[in-house]
């Protein structure tokens, strides 16, 4: 088949009128949540985990999209009016965005993020569709040793590109796998570190884990800081972008969605560097650098067009190799697991019309995001209104409600508890969670590859450089590692993340 | 002990401390005949027990952890620790752990109530009129979507037989 047959079958599968319902739902959802300050898309996704659990898979995965896409936008829009990221990849967004809004045209602000969002999501839908296949073709040919190759090549990748320092981003890294292996083991049946509780014999859930890092540490860290948020309820008009803004938002929507896709894709990538990257790339090239900062429309629709792109393309990793890169994608996939999917290069055999019809969408959540923004707009500036004293109630109760019934357990309560004091314990320990997400994914993951791959080498680790696929992953993430090492590149890194 | 980096100091001595939770327990604990932990199987490269992989894990962070203190004390930069504040932490965590607590004993609609009072004591200017609204609000709420909408099997009432076998309480 071909790529618009498989087009084709997949948006036959989404535009039934349930799957587009369950998108509109999920995108609706996902901004709701991803509006509110503080919360960015790994806690919106986990707190709106157990609402797809009564969904068919298909149906459910199109939701869980959709919730991230919403709460990616709904970032965006808090970064805009309130100058508060609700998550990483919208940082750079506040930088301009905001100022664009103080000078009374946070209106055409909105109007540019979700317009470049758009066509940078419509393009890195046909991106998906293209490369997907043959990549999914070669990842069939990966060996246990391959896939553990590939999977420290990520690691890496992703310790590269953590904020703050690199041993640090280690040892989290090695947390995570660490606390990916509570529960029992698949081969002898021991329950690993399990100490005596029966409800960790399954091991922990990432929803626990997620919510409680991720989504109570937060509500705490913004607690102690107290409320300063200055929003910007009156005058958002003319949503529209006019021919001058077209005129100059269009190259930089090009080059963002060019760089996010492509950084989307690798591992460790996604939209937090596509944003950053594009960022920089547009003060670089701009005429006048010193406009940026300053409402400059360049700095909103590059940024925002390359992490939307970037949000995209971080499937494929997932969906061809079943290995994430990032930890949305971590969370994804676990969620693919309590549907029963297995992600992985099988999938596109075996379930076409789920792989495609998740691709496709895709592309109907980006436009239902336009189609759903552009005229909610005023009901997401009431709600970023709000006190965040009653906010927060809020997200404490759906979050309880969402991790006791992902199991029905209320030990998965307390777990969540001790996680967010873990959680608080890393934001004034200075180490950046996101990387603990991943490696807690991979965990269980490296360990059985790992396992196979000296089993079939007899105990010997020869077949980790004999194999030319993994020579060529290993070579790679060695040579990342050294790279950042250089106190050249490092002192540049800083830079980097500084701005 | 107030020089160097003592963010940075803290969290090598949190890494150490978990990496090497992990290997002993993976390893076991004996002296002499006396044995403390069991650990579990370590196996051969080839054959990999349980213990294999959680054992040089927790060595590995263990020594990463040792290095970042050791980076921490020679650090010319002085980074004292951020104060932890413990009221927003205790009100918050206890109120979900109360919800836990009492999310079975006496249904969700009641152990939401309690969640949202006591949390909302963590934060700025409380006052009792809208804080009781809001907790009204959001478990009628709360209630319609996961209970009525979704169908989780979540509990309703007081787990007290007389009121199990009410209507109103089995969805």
């Amino acid at each position: 088949m071909d790529i618009f047959g498989n087009l084709m079958l997949g948006f036959s599968v989404a535009l039934t009128l349930s799957n587009i319902m369950y998108c509109f739902i999920g995108v609706l959802l996902g901004t709701l949540i991803g509006v509110l300050p503080g919360i960015g898309p790994i806690a919106t996704i986990s707190m709106l985990l157990p609402a797809t659990f009564v969904l068919p898979p298909v149906s459910a995965l199109i939701m869980l999209a959709g919730i991230y896409y919403g709460a990616q936008y709904g970032g965006s829009t808090t970064a805009i009016l309130v100058n508060l990221p609700g998550e990483v990849s919208s940082v750079v967004t506040c930088l301009d965005g905001y100022q664009m809004a103080r000078q009374g045209k946070a209106g055409k602000a909105l109007g540019v993020a979700a317009l470049a969002s758009f066509f940078a999501g419509s393009v890195a839908t046909l991106l998906i569709a293209g490369f997907a296949p043959p990549l999914a073709e070669l990842a069939l040919k990966f060996g246990p040793a391959d896939y553990f190759s590939l999977m420290v090549l990520g690691l890496v990748a992703a310790v590269v590109l953590a904020h703050g320092s690199l041993i640090k981003a280690i040892a989290m890294i090695i947390l995570g796998l660490l606390l990916g292996l509570i529960g029992t083991d698949v081969n002898s049946g021991v329950a690993r570190y399990s100490f005596g509780l029966p409800e960790l014999i399954d091991g922990v859930g990432i929803g626990t884990i997620a919510m409680g890092v991720f989504g109570f540490s937060e509500i705490i860290r913004n607690l102690e800081q107290g409320e300063k948020r200055e929003v910007f309820t009156k005058s958002i008009t003319g949503l529209l972008p006019n021919w001058a803004d077209i005129k100059q938002a269009t190259p930089a929507t090009l080059r963002g969605t060019a760089l996010g896709s492509f950084l989307g894709i690798l591992p460790g990538g996604g939209p937090v560097l596509g944003s950053f990257s594009a960022y920089t790339l547009e003060k670089k090239l701009a005429k006048d650098p010193s406009r940026f900062g300053k409402g400059a429309i360049e700095g909103v629709a590059a940024p925002e067009s390359a992490n939307n792109a970037a949000a995209q393309t971080s499937f494929i990793p997932l969906l061809t190799l079943g290995i994430p890169s990032n930890p949305v994608m971590a969370l994804m996939i676990g969620a693919m697991i309590i549907h029963g999917i297995q992600p992985g290069p099988q999938i596109m055999t075996a379930k076409p019309e789920l792989f495609w019809g998740m691709i496709a969408s895709m592309w109907v959540g980006n436009f239902l995001l336009v189609v759903l923004n552009l005229p909610m707009i005023g009901l997401w500036v009431k709600l970023l209104s709000v006190d965040y004293k009653y906010l927060y109630p809020a997200i404490l109760i759906f979050c309880c409600i969402g991790v006791y019934s992902i199991n029905n357990a209320t030990m998965d309560v307390f777990l969540t508890a001790l996680f967010g004091f873990i959680g608080y314990l890393f934001i004034k320990l200075d180490t950046e969670p996101a990387p603990l997400l991943l490696g807690f994914v991979l965990g269980p993951m490296m360990e059985e590859n790992l396992r196979r791959a000296l089993l079939l080498s007899r105990g010997s680790p020869s077949v980790f450089y004999e194999r030319p696929i993994s020579l060529v992953l290993l070579i790679l993430a060695f040579a990342l590692l050294v790279i950042v090492m250089l106190p050249n590149i490092s002192k540049k890194r800083e830079e980097a993340f500084q701005e | 002990m107030k020089k160097g980096n003592q963010t940075d100091f803290w969290s090598g001595v949190m890494f150490t401390a978990i990496g090497v939770l992990f290997l002993v327990v993976a390893y076991g604990v004996k002296f002499g005949d006396t044995v403390l932990l069991p650990g579990y199987s370590m196996g051969t490269p080839a054959r990999m027990g349980p213990a294999f992989f959680p054992f040089w894990l927790g060595l590995i962070l263990a020594v990463l952890g040792v290095a970042i203190v050791i980076n921490a004390l020679r650090s010319k930069e002085a980074k004292p620790l951020e104060k932890f504040h413990w009221g927003p932490i205790l009100w918050v965590l206890g109120a979900v752990v109360a919800f836990g607590l009492l999310m079975k004993p006496i249904g969700m609609p009641l152990a939401g109530l309690v969640l949202v009072i006591v949390s909302s004591l963590g934060g700025e200017n409380f006052r009792w009129k809208p804080t009781i609204f809001l907790a009204i609000g959001l478990v009628v709420f709360a209630t319609g979507v996961f209970v009525y909408g979704l169908k989780l099997p979540i509990p309703l009432c007081p787990d007290i037989s007389n009121l199990q076998d009410m209507r109103a309480c089995r969805v």
